[in-house]
């Protein structure tokens, strides 16, 4: 069996930072492997420490320097990797959801894997999008924000996690794209064995081309032409001073709502 | 045409309430293009919904009996075939799980350019969406420079539609392929009962991330003694396993309404006020004085909570751990 992980750096913005144009100033972000991804590749090492004849291949798509986030990927017992990039990604402004399906998509097809496993969003652009549209353009099944997973022969029964407390079981046939939910098991932090090892394992870098794809696949509709703090609504009360200062405030306020008593 | 056609959604029987969100979004977009506002039901009493979906703004419905429960392989074809036949420009899906679950296939299919969770809409020639990023912290317009677009919208964005409407109600007559029908639903489950239910407490202290440790927890849940409130979390420290699941506050866990809401390292992302936002009194304890919990904040502290914490709990006479 093989079982194709999807992962992506995402940046993360510091609590005071500056919009420099259509994106928050460089200096202010750090980058990070995605959280929901995190999820998603202790699930499929998970899978491969439990049954024989399992291969864990990682994937992303991204500049050189997403290369430490895939290795971390690696040291946690993926067993290779594909990062996607070439001067045509790079001249891109960024990969709007159907861009990224047909680069992944072009990947899974290589590949042929019996199961892709996505986080269920990245962090930063909170698109949520990219493992169901990946399944489609490929044909595969899929299941959305999946919190557990058991896998048969020709199966997957999943639960999906609803809103309000509900989760529903569904049974996906394979092969098939699962997103997954934070939750669903306790990643692993990277052993420094698992570091060392990393080191030495196949990370492979493919352009467009290799990919049997074209310039045409960045080209998009969809484009972002601003960003700006919200305007906040909020009247928001601060309490100033030291912080026992501050905790006097907020007693009294406490006791002056009666919710505590003294 | 410049139509727009919007999706309900239901669950076990009852409309979600996004689905009365959808009809504002999707009049409000419609009115924006000159066009006519669809809205479309799939599976479950399809009847009784139109019922209740034909509310002001809704020009037509559409009932699609398929099924009793959402199942996305049925979403996809019908949704396909019914798109076919109102050929709207824009199609507007909830920003819901199950939203996630098909909207994406969707636009793939039709090869239609999609974005996802959008917190405005505005038609200035383009489609001009707003949508957050880097949670919450900042906002960007994407503009789609496209003939049709789909779209998802967040919860809770937009009013629920009131007043009875005039739609005309027509059922559809799906063609599903059954052989496209790769994903069965065997059954729900509620999770998270157990010991204490917070959706009673009046007074919850709240604890997120921000308290980096499992053995912190300790602190908040002096201070939650100290105040004879109830402790309740954000989601990663259910997922870390130092909570149970029954003390998750947000769209995947509970809907509390206390008198006071206190938020000690808590972001406030959209799934967790989803939860809490019904607080009568919120107070938050942050370092962040930009993170998007002050929004909904009514008092707050700007400040480390593992300063504050122990001087509010020897206010109210406990003992820090
Ligand atoms: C489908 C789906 C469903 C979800 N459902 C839920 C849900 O039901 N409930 C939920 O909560 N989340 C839910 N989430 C997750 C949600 O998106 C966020 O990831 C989560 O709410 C973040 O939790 P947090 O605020 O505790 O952590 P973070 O976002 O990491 O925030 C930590 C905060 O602590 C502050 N902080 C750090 N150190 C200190 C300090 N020393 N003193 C004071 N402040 C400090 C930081 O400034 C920051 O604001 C869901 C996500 C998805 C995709």
């Amino acid at each position: 069996m093989k079982i194709l992980v999807a992962v992506k750096e995402v940046a993360e913005a510091e609590d005071e930072f500056e919009i420099d144009g259509l994106d928050i100033d460089e200096r202010y972000l750090e980058y990070d492997l995605n959280e929901w991804d995190d999820y998603a590749i202790e699930e499929a090492v998970q899978i491969a420490e439990a049954g024989d004849d399992v291969e864990v291949v990682s994937v992303t798509v991204g500049e050189e320097r997403t290369e430490e986030t895939i290795r971390m990927a690696l040291a946690k017992g993926v067993d290779r990797a594909i990062r996607v990039w070439d001067d045509t990604l790079a001249g891109a402004d960024s990969l709007d959801v159907s861009a990224k399906a047909d680069i992944l998509a072009a990947v899974v097809e290589a590949e042929d894997p019996d199961l892709v496993l996505t986080g269920v969003q990245a962090n930063d652009d909170g698109y949520g999008a990219t493992g169901v549209s990946v399944a489609e353009v490929v044909g595969y099944e899929w299941a959305a924000v999946v919190n557990e997973l058991e896998l048969d022969d020709d199966t997957a029964h999943v639960r999906r996690e609803l809103e309000g407390g509900v989760e529903e079981l569904t049974d996906v046939d394979l092969p098939a794209v699962l997103t997954i939910q934070t939750g669903i098991n306790e990643p692993r932090y990277a052993s420094l064995r698992g570091i060392r090892q990393a080191q030495s394992k196949p990370l492979d870098v493919q352009g467009l081309e290799d990919l049997g794809l074209d310039a045409s696949v960045v080209e998009s509709p969809v484009e972002r032409t601003a960003m700006f703090e919200p305007e906040s609504e909020s009247d928001v009360v601060t309490f100033e001073g030291d912080a026992g200062e501050e905790a006097g405030q907020l007693a009294e306020l406490l006791r002056d709502k009666g919710v505590v008593e003294g | 045409m410049t139509d727009v056609l919007a999706l309900a959604e239901h669950r076990r029987g009852s409309l979600r309430d996004v689905s009365f969100e959808m009809i504002s979004a999707g009049r409000e977009l419609a009115d924006a293009q000159g066009g006519d506002l669809h809205l479309a039901v799939i599976g479950g009493d399809v009847d009784s919904f139109a019922d209740d979906l034909n509310r002001e703004g809704v020009d037509a419905i559409h009932t699609v009996a398929e099924g009793e429960e959402f199942n996305h392989d049925v979403y996809v074809q019908a949704i396909e075939q019914l798109y076919a036949e109102v050929a709207p420009t824009a199609l507007l899906i909830p920003n819901s799980v199950n939203g996630l679950d098909y909207a994406p296939a969707v636009a793939e299919r039709l090869d239609v350019p999609l974005v996802t969770d959008a917190v405005g809409l505005d038609r200035n020639g383009a489609l001009e969406v707003t949508r957050e990023m880097y949670g919450s912290k900042v906002a960007t317009t994407v503009e789609v420079d496209a003939d049709e677009v789909v779209v998802t919208v967040r919860p809770a964005e937009w009013p629920q539609a009131e007043g009875e409407g005039s739609a005309e109600i027509q059922s559809f007559d799906a063609d599903i392929d059954e052989s496209q029908v790769r994903s069965t639903v065997t059954g729900f489950e509620e999770v998270g009962g157990g010991d204490v239910d917070i959706s009673d407490a009046d007074v919850l202290v709240s604890v997120g991330r921000g308290i980096e440790e499992e053995e912190n927890i300790e602190l908040v849940e002096a201070l939650a003694d100290a105040l004879g409130a109830t402790l309740s979390s954000s989601r990663p420290i259910v997922d870390s396993g130092w909570l149970p699941k029954n003390r998750q506050v947000g769209q995947s866990g509970k809907v509390v309404t206390p008198k006071v809401y206190i938020a000690v390292g808590i972001s406030g992302a959209v799934q967790h006020v989803a939860g809490m936002k019904g607080s009568e009194t919120i107070v938050a304890i942050n370092t962040d004085p930009n993170a998007p919990i002050m929004d909904i904040a009514d008092y707050a502290i700007v400040d480390d909570l593992f300063d504050v914490v122990p001087e509010l709990i020897e206010e109210f006479g406990g003992e820090a751990p």
